[in-house]
């Protein structure tokens, strides 16, 4: 089902309201919903109030936060904070404060964790229109732990490595979900002269160092850029709201996007950036230029499409003589440079004094905002830093207070650290102090205990390698192992267990099951043909071997057991058990030698 | 010091609040036996939590509570920024556009918070509505007055009096219509007071309510208000309404009869259904677009309006149930009750244990109306035995009026007249489309 909405900005009690929800919601953007009526409840649809807090899930943060040596709160109170880009049904997100003031030790670094919260998760945005934006509910609700450090991480590779060590024991409580995004980083970077920057969404812990050393790179640009256009002698003062209408003079080119503009009865219009010659070509980090920020500005105020600089012109359409003309109409110098946006008149002028406003940024400072990480650990401008916190109470959810009982449970039932966990893996399955860890850090320690539990006559090790570095060799190859789900993992090892498939078929049937993420283990089988053989096909099969092979079995005998090994595996490999191979090829060296 | 400067805290805590002069929006350093400590600022409590915490809101907007038990040492080290609100200037009035008159009655329809204590504070006048909700101004010219301000299951007929009352003044005063915003729990109760109580309307009426409250961002009240208003502003059409969700989206407002609407829901948007008819008018938040139904009496200015606004509460609804104690019958005659509403089960049946009692009190002169429980539906007492028989004893069935509306139908026609006769006569003849012989496949 889908349904739509429009979120509203509550007022502060100072009158204040956010400018960028204001924004949002006089653009009358509506926001559609996309729920599945058999697993979407009214809550989730707003159509209900919320439910008391979620009791496992407070369990579960105060596990963690005594993991993280935070101090539990005696009260927890659920507050709303205030998020009015329809990600959240309500308008705003539901969060608690579990516990404060604790530390972790990392490299034999003391750092704070400030503060742990739980919050829900928000709806999934599955589209964005001009008029509309798309958020489809699954994910809304689910129960998130955020763990905030304290301001003291001084090196893009301390970042990472402190992410890894929360992360290691977020997945001691065993409770976390596996899979990219269901561990998610956001970054608040400073630079010195620059400014305060956050960085949403860093879903993979390779990134958070990359992520931040782009952004230091990107600041370091920026000021460069800044300190360039004040030796030029630029103000923002300089920089003005004034467009020209360059509709006829672009009207002939051969641009997609101004002659579609204009089919629709839009207009195009330009905007003097002076002194920027040059600069807005500036790559500040991959792909990412000073004219790249102000497109995505210009994106998000007015809902273009794009824009075009005059660094990058001509191109796309538009030639020289059109790029003279538009300089020559905005009165352009030598050093002078243009932006030009063609959409409907209100989205073109919206674009253009967004593009003015960054423009006289660059001239000042480093302008604080909120960015969202690209898979490369770049970023792009996502929205402007909200203001004060815009957080009140959740008047439906009533506080609750963490008695003694509760905590003395929990601390009775703390999961063990990993060092501890990798230490009882070493002597319950007999695993090598290394591929105990490597399970540990991995994501599929849970299935590992499963699997053990039910695949009996599978050796632990073997298991565990599977689980650990062959998983990570296929991922190396680019094959999408997120895809294999837990159920999929226990089938196989099932069929290993109940002699179905050989234990050497494993990485196979796992290599197809990436790629039909909705096959069973048994369909892998059957299609890679790696069944069993039966005990009479595998006779045959030696048989013709022995026959082929006449002269070396007459020579040596039973001594030929060796080589025909050889042979046979080569024809049976990952569909017999070498011992029964090495059992009914003695036999039948036998028979020939009688 | 008062109470109320230290809002909901009790015991011991507020002994130790008093005894460090601490107040609502003080700032606080609190330091824990165990050393911690926390500074916020003193936000109020719940007035049914314990008497054992308190609660801070640290400046990182959270709040926190600590047990007093476990505090060492409080102290104030700062006074709270006073809230100062400045009103946003109301977006200036469109000229020409016509007249609406916004009563509100409670129910907060809108509200701004205060972020220094988190509670939610009623924005209900003209230039606070017009602020939260600037579409208004270029719908109608608004007029907007506090009627009094309670929840809905405390309003009664001295309010539905007290609303008639200030609809007639406002119609006087040249409203293009009326938008009265009130609680959504009995708003159908007085929607159907007002259709008896407003006789001859010249303009429309429109009762409005939100189920979400105005303190999200997703609440329904901004629309609903919208839809209120452009309708009470615009359609063509003099009757008292209820504007309210189509469904769940926020697209169109519907305007359902007063005297044929019911609260089908407890929480969602679209909670209010028209029983036995169709909704008499629409209004399209996207595009503006008003669609009216067949059949609405029209706008006409010329019309007098007839206000009778008494209510007598002398009448009883009774719910029969299986295992019903007939008791409540005789009791309610006893009390001297000027008629009694059944909601009787499906056709309009009650158990043959009650047969004495309801006789007793045809014979008191208590008139006894049948309607149903099963909400949707008329009643026809011709089909089974125990519909006859009730007829045979004297009791009136409703047709397809539903309970909610003949209750206070019966509360309105017993405030004017005395006869058991003439009651009956008066709640069998449809005065507000509350009632009618026929039910299109379409309104079932």
């Amino acid at each position: 089902m889908t349904f739509e909405r429009r979120l509203r900005p509550t007022q502060s009690e100072l009158g204040q309201i956010d400018p960028a929800a204001l924004f949002e919601f006089h653009k009358g953007k509506i926001i559609t919903y996309e729920a599945d009526p058999e697993t979407t409840c009214l809550v989730e649809l707003d159509e209900e109030p919320p439910h008391p807090l979620n009791p496992e899930a407070l369990d579960v943060a105060l596990t963690m936060s005594m993991l993280l040596h935070a101090k539990p709160m005696d009260e927890i109170h659920v507050m709303r904070k205030v998020v009015i880009d329809g990600s959240n049904t309500t308008g705003f997100q539901r969060t608690a404060v579990i516990a404060l003031n604790g530390s972790i030790t990392v490299d034999g670094v003391e750092v704070p964790i400030e503060q742990v919260t739980l919050e829900e998760d928000a709806g999934r945005k599955t589209g964005d229109t001009k008029t509309s934006v798309v958020f489809r509910l699954d994910r809304l609700g689910v129960p998130l732990i955020e763990v905030s450090t304290g301001p003291i991480i001084h090196d893009p590779e301390q970042a990472g490595k402190v992410a890894f060590a929360i992360g290691r024991i977020l997945r001691a409580t065993k409770k976390v979900k596996r899979g990219l995004g269901s561990i998610r980083q956001d970054l608040n970077i400073s630079v010195k002269n620059g400014a305060l920057i956050e960085v949403k969404g860093v879903q993979e812990l390779e990134l958070v160092s990359k992520a931040v050393s782009y952004e230091v790179q990107r600041q370091l640009g920026l000021i460069e850029v800044r300190d360039e256009l004040r030796q030029r002698n630029v103000k923002a003062s300089d920089i003005n709201e004034e467009f020209v209408d360059v509709t006829n003079i672009l009207s002939g080119s051969q641009s997609k996007v101004v002659q579609s503009a204009l089919n629709q009865g839009g207009v195009a219009l330009a905007v003097k950036l002076p002194s920027f010659k040059g600069l807005l070509k500036r790559e500040l980090i991959p792909n990412i230029r000073l004219g790249t920020e102000m497109a995505k500005r210009a994106i998000f105020w007015g809902r273009v499409g794009g824009i075009f600089h005059s660094d990058e012109l001509p191109a796309y359409g538009i030639d020289s003589s059109h790029v003279e003309e538009v300089a020559k109409s905005l009165g352009c110098g030598e050093l002078d440079g243009f932006v030009i946006v063609a959409d409907n008149l209100d989205n073109a002028k919206d674009g253009l004094r967004a593009v003015v406003e960054r423009a006289q940024e660059a001239v000042e400072r480093v302008p604080e905002e909120t960015r969202a990480a690209n898979p490369d650990g770049t970023t792009a401008y996502l929205r402007p830093r909200p203001g004060a916190a815009r957080m009140y109470p959740e008047t439906d959810v009533p506080p609750v207070q963490i008695g003694q009982d509760r905590l003395e449970r929990l601390w009775e039932n703390l999961p063990r650290m990993p060092e501890e966990l990798a230490k009882e893996l070493e002597t319950k399955h007999s695993l090598s102090p290394k591929l105990a860890t490597q399970l540990v850090d991995s994501d599929y320690l849970p299935a590992f205990e499963e699997i053990v539990a039910r695949a009996k006559s599978v050796a632990p090790s073997f298991i565990a390698t599977m689980l650990t570095e062959s998983l990570r060799s296929l991922q190396r190859e680019q094959v999408p192992v997120e895809n294999v789900g837990e159920d999929q993992l226990k089938q196989a090892f099932d069929l290993v267990s109940k002699g179905e498939t050989a234990k050497e078929s494993v990485l196979d049937v796992l290599r197809w099951l990436a790629f039909h993420p909705d096959g069973a283990a048994e369909e892998a089988v059957e299609m890679l043909n790696l069944q069993m053989l039966t005990k009479s096909d595998l006779e045959n099969i030696i048989s013709k071997v022995v026959e082929s092979n006449q002269t070396l079995v007459q020579e040596n005998g039973t001594k030929a057991l060796g080589r025909m090994m050889n042979l046979v595996m080569a024809e049976v490999r990952g569909r017999a058990d070498p011992r029964q191979v090495t059992e009914l090829l003695r036999t039948r060296l036998e028979q020939v030698k009688a | 010091m008062t109470v109320r400067e230290l809002e909901g805290y009790q015991g011991q805590v507020l002994q130790r609040l008093r005894k460090s002069k601490a107040k609502i929006g003080s700032v606080i350093r609190l330091t824990s036996k165990s050393g911690e400590a926390f500074e916020g600022t003193l936000i109020p409590r719940s007035e049914y939590s314990d008497h054992t915490h308190i609660v801070l809101k640290m400046k990182n907007g959270y709040n926190i509570g600590i047990s007093l038990d476990r505090t060492k040492t409080l102290e104030v080290i700062g006074e709270g920024e006073k809230p100062h609100f400045t009103k946003p200037s109301p977006p200036a009035n469109h000229v020409g556009l016509p007249k609406v008159a916004i009563i509100s009655t409670g129910g907060t329809i809108a509200s701004r918070v205060d972020y220094r204590t988190g509670a939610v504070q009623p924005a209900l006048t003209a230039a606070d509505l017009a602020s939260v909700v600037p579409e208004l101004s270029s719908i109608a010219e608004i007029d907007a007055h506090i009627l009094f301000s309670e929840y809905s299951e405390n309003i009664g007929p001295n309010h539905w009096k007290g609303m008639a009352e200030e609809v007639a003044k406002r119609i006087a005063n040249d409203a293009e219509g009326v938008v009265i915003s009130h609680g959504t729990d009995t708003l159908h109760y007085t929607a159907a007071a007002l259709s008896f109580a407003l006789a001859n309307l010249p303009v429309p009426v429109l009762l409005v309510g939100a189920q979400r409250s105005s303190d999200r961002p997703s609440s329904d009240a901004a629309s609903n208000l919208t839809g209120a208003v452009a309708l009470a502003a615009r359609a063509d059409m003099a009757l008292v309404g209820v504007a309210m969700h189509q469904d769940l989206s926020d697209h169109i407002v519907l305007a359902h009869r007063g005297t044929r609407v019911r609260k089908c829901h407890t929480s969602r948007r679209d909670a209010f259904k028209s029983v036995n008819s169709v909704p008499i008018a629409s209004y399209d938040l996207k595009t503006g677009q008003i669609e009216m139904t067949n059949g609405v009496p029209k706008r006409d200015k010329s019309r007098k309006l007839a206000l009778k606004s008494r209510f007598d509460q002398h009448a009883y609804l009774i719910k029969f149930y299986p295992g019903f104690n007939t008791g409540m019958i005789d009791s309610a005659v006893s009390a001297g009750v000027r008629g009694i509403v059944l909601e009787g089960t499906g056709l309009g049946h009650v158990s043959r244990h009650l047969f004495d009692s309801v006789k007793k009190a045809l014979k008191r002169e208590v008139p006894v109306f049948m309607t149903s429980q099963t909400i949707w539906g008329r009643v026809d007492m011709n089909v089974y035995n125990t519909g006859r028989d009730l007829l045979n004893l004297g009791v009136t069935p409703l047709e397809d009026m539903i309970a909610e509306t003949a209750i206070v139908k019966l509360m309105w026609v017993a405030a004017q007249t005395k006869s058991a006769g003439k009651i009956r006569e008066m709640m069998l003849r449809s005065v507000a489309g509350e009632m009618t012989s026929r039910t299109l496949v379409e309104a079932s």
